[in-house]
């Protein structure tokens, strides 16, 4: 057992309702995908789901593989870790979308590609561009996938703590300590492992129709398991803002805290000591908090020269979250399966609602975690404060018995939907770029859709496994910032490309690919350079292996502005990526789509004119299908 | 009915698409307008008014409701009025096409 002695330790096992709900809510996976499997039969329904999802199916399927592993238990976690600054993420995931429907979804989904490398060739006549594009839906997904995959391996982990392999047969799975003795529990990998051959399995079954119902499902089933046990813990421990009160901002001292809330909630009062790690009350409740001062206070800055490093920072996190959420495939590729654009558009304002709602409750459960249980702050990544969400719940049990497992339960069946439904999405895009665009189009252009779906479920399979594998290494990286550097790379690659695309009609091929390419690189290489030097300091056999990376971190103390732009690189390489594009399509101008006018006006005129229709039958009559 | 010579004439000029882009993105870029000045607008206000921010309300400093919470309403606000116009705008534009 770790520090932590839950109750779980007294109980000798692991806990059964905590168990049965996580077990469940595989099942309820498993179940409807051999379900959907009977249903979804043509090459359509594997790619787009027939385009025939209506409103509410599709928004909450949207927001059911919008909130990942990193919404559910990411951001509660950096709350308590980092306290205001950690509240960027979950606005900035909500108003992306918004970014999304003002600028991008409607001429999207009006243009009538199945994808986005169909998107790119369509738009620029060019399939060099699709070969570009697919490379980068593949890449974009796969980074975009680890932290889903260590939430499952954390969550499993968290589940069965209390299993003991020692001894039996099954020894050679017990996770080993730093002395290389094996301790008891379960090893992170396998929960990598179950939920990938789980959704894999889904994915392979019931294609993008069959993971679409299964999304919805988990929408809800996460919505609820992310209220319930905040409202239940609030009227055990206080409210939202009572808990809040009890971190001081600057300025303020105990004594000028008004009493009259103290005496309604005696509670607050109970508040649990800070461990020494924890960061002290006014850096956490104030803004320019420990995130984003960390690389300045690492150079030993004075707080002057600090501030204008932390609102840089912060800028950057803003852009890489907002325009990264306009450039992820898997979020993109559901507005296909809208039958038209004004239910694309309604779909839209669905989700902003049902994330919006959602993303209330999880710096909720930060804060009052920091006061309840500050013990979390001795713990690193799995075994610390990305835990609390499941682990506050159980702080009920010592008051209310068994009421407090069904709410650890219900929590940790929240976490299983959250990152099972964002995997499934990704293997949809990431099998769908590499079965309809690689297979279908580049390699057998003649190849019947039969042939197709057999690919999908191949694709599948590969990609499932890829996932896995590279799953299992990055344990010791914090769920929250792997998916920000994702945001980061599909903020400089993808963002420029789609807004220009739709907006501006001087873009030529070569234009949007140098765009895309060199600030998608380098966001990449930044994120890269970042996470290795991070790395070098784990004390478990990935620290052995980035050794090398070591030097780097005595580079950052130095240079503090240059980690900043290392880390969080979205503000120079996006309006990099968009100048690059302008500059390389005005030199190249005589290469813009002849009928550019006619692309445009599929992009941009009512769905009722009928245009898309025309454009289709003209593109098909030419490419001979 | 097969669509007029005219009416096709009018749907491929420039002038209709150039008046076509031009409204979309003239509504498109008032809402995002109304969201980064909130959104790129609070940081300055946690930069340079401090004190003012950490305020407390209901025992949220002011920045943390804004944020937290507040924010969430205020994008629905934008995009429920963008869907609205947007759509009343598709209406308009291909009455403007099919009259003729």
């Amino acid at each position: 057992m770790n520090t932590l002695a839950s109750p779980l330790a007294f109980l000798g096992g692991v806990d059964p309702w905590i168990f049965i709900f996580s077990f469940v809510t595989v099942a309820i996976t498993i179940w409807m995908g051999f379900r959907s499997a009977k249903t979804s039969k043509s090459a359509g329904d594997f790619f787009v789901a027939g385009r025939s999802v209506s409103v509410g199916w599709n928004a909450s399927a949207i927001s059911g593989e919008y909130l990942s592993a990193a919404s559910f238990m990411g951001i509660a976690g950096m709350v308590m870790a980092v306290g205001y600054d950690a509240l960027w993420y979950p606005v900035c995931y909500a108003c992306g979308y918004l970014f999304l429907l003002l600028f991008i979804a409607g001429p999207l989904r009006r243009f009538g590609a199945y994808t986005i490398p169909d998107f790119a060739e369509g738009r620029y006549d060019s399939p060099v561009f699709r070969k570009i594009a697919v490379v980068f839906v593949l890449f974009i997904g796969l980074f975009y996938t680890l932290p889903q995959m260590k939430g499952a391996g954390t969550t499993l982990a968290y589940i069965f703590q209390a299993v003991d392999l020692r001894g039996g047969w099954l020894e050679f799975l017990a996770p080993h300590n730093d002395a290389g003795a094996a301790i008891a529990g379960l090893p992170y990998w396998v929960g990598v492992a179950v939920v990938g051959v789980v959704i894999t399995l889904n994915v392979a079954l019931g294609g993008m129709k069959g993971i679409t119902l299964v999304q919805a499902m988990q929408y809800w089933m996460k919505m609820f398991a992310i209220s319930v046990p905040v409202f239940v813990l609030m009227a055990v421990f206080g409210g939202y803002g009572t808990n809040l009160q009890s971190n001081f901002a600057p300025g303020e001292r105990p004594a000028a805290v008004a009493p009259a809330v103290n005496e309604a909630v005696p509670t607050v009062n109970q508040r649990q000591a800070l461990p020494a790690k924890a960061p002290a009350d006014e850096a956490w409740v104030s803004p320019f908090g420990p995130l984003t001062t960390k690389a300045a206070k690492a150079a030993h800055l004075s707080p002057e020269e600090t501030k204008p490093l932390s609102l840089l920072y912060t800028y950057s996190l803003i852009i890489a979250l907002v325009c990264g959420t306009a450039g992820l495939p898997h979020i993109l590729v559901r507005f296909y399966t809208n039958p038209d654009g004004v239910a694309a558009k309604r779909t839209t304002m669905w989700v902003m609602i049902l994330i919006g709602v959602f993303y209330v409750f999880p710096p909720v459960i930060g804060v009052i975690g920091r006061n309840f249980l500050p013990e979390l702050y001795n713990g690193l990544g799995a075994k610390g404060t990305d835990k609390i969400v499941l682990e506050l719940p159980t702080l009920i049990r010592a008051k209310y018995g068994v009421m407090g497992s069904v709410l650890s339960g219900i929590a940790c069946a929240g976490a299983f939907a959250a990152f099972m439904s964002t995997f499934s999405g990704l293997l949809v895009s990431m099998t769908g770029a590499l079965a309809h665009d690689v297979y279908g189009r580049m390699l057998r252009p003649q190849s019947t859709p039969e042939q197709r779906m057999r690919m999908f479920k191949f694709a599948a399979i590969g990609i499932g496994a890829v996932s896995v594998g590279l799953g299992a290494c990055v344990e010791p990286l914090e769920i929250n910032f792997m998916v920000g550097q994702a945001f980061a790379i599909a903020a400089a690659s993808y963002f420029p490309l789609l807004f220009m695309s739709v907006w501006w009609r001087g873009m030529t091929m070569k234009g949007a690919a140098t765009g895309m390419l060199t600030g998608g690189i380098l966001a990449l290489l930044s994120a890269a350079l970042t996470n290795a030097s991070n790395l070098a300091l784990d004390k478990g056999p990935m620290g052995k292996i980035f050794a090398s990376f070591a030097p780097m971190n005595d580079f950052w103390s130095h240079h503090p502005l240059l980690r900043i732009l290392c880390e969080q690189p979205a503000i120079w390489t996006v309006p990099l990526a968009i100048g690059l594009m302008i500059v390389i399509s005005k030199a190249t101008s005589k290469d813009v789509p002849k009928d550019i006018r006619m692309k445009m006006l599929v992009l941009h005129a009512p769905e009722q004119l009928g245009l898309k229709n025309e454009y289709i039958q003209e593109h098909q009559a030419g490419a001979g299908h | 009915m097969p669509p007029t010579s005219s009416r096709e004439d009018t749907i491929h000029s420039e002038a209709f698409l150039s008046a076509l882009m031009r409204r979309q993105l003239r509504l498109s870029i008032g809402c995002a307008l109304a969201f980064l000045v909130a959104l790129l607008g609070l940081p300055l206000a946690n930069y340079f008014a401090p004190g003012f921010m950490a305020m407390r309300v209901g025992g949220f400093t002011l920045t943390w409701l804004i944020l937290g919470v507040l924010f969430f309403p205020y994008v629905w606000i934008i995009s429920g009025y963008f869907i609205k116009r947007s759509l009343k705008l598709e209406a308009d534009e291909a009455k403007e096409v099919m009259g003729k």
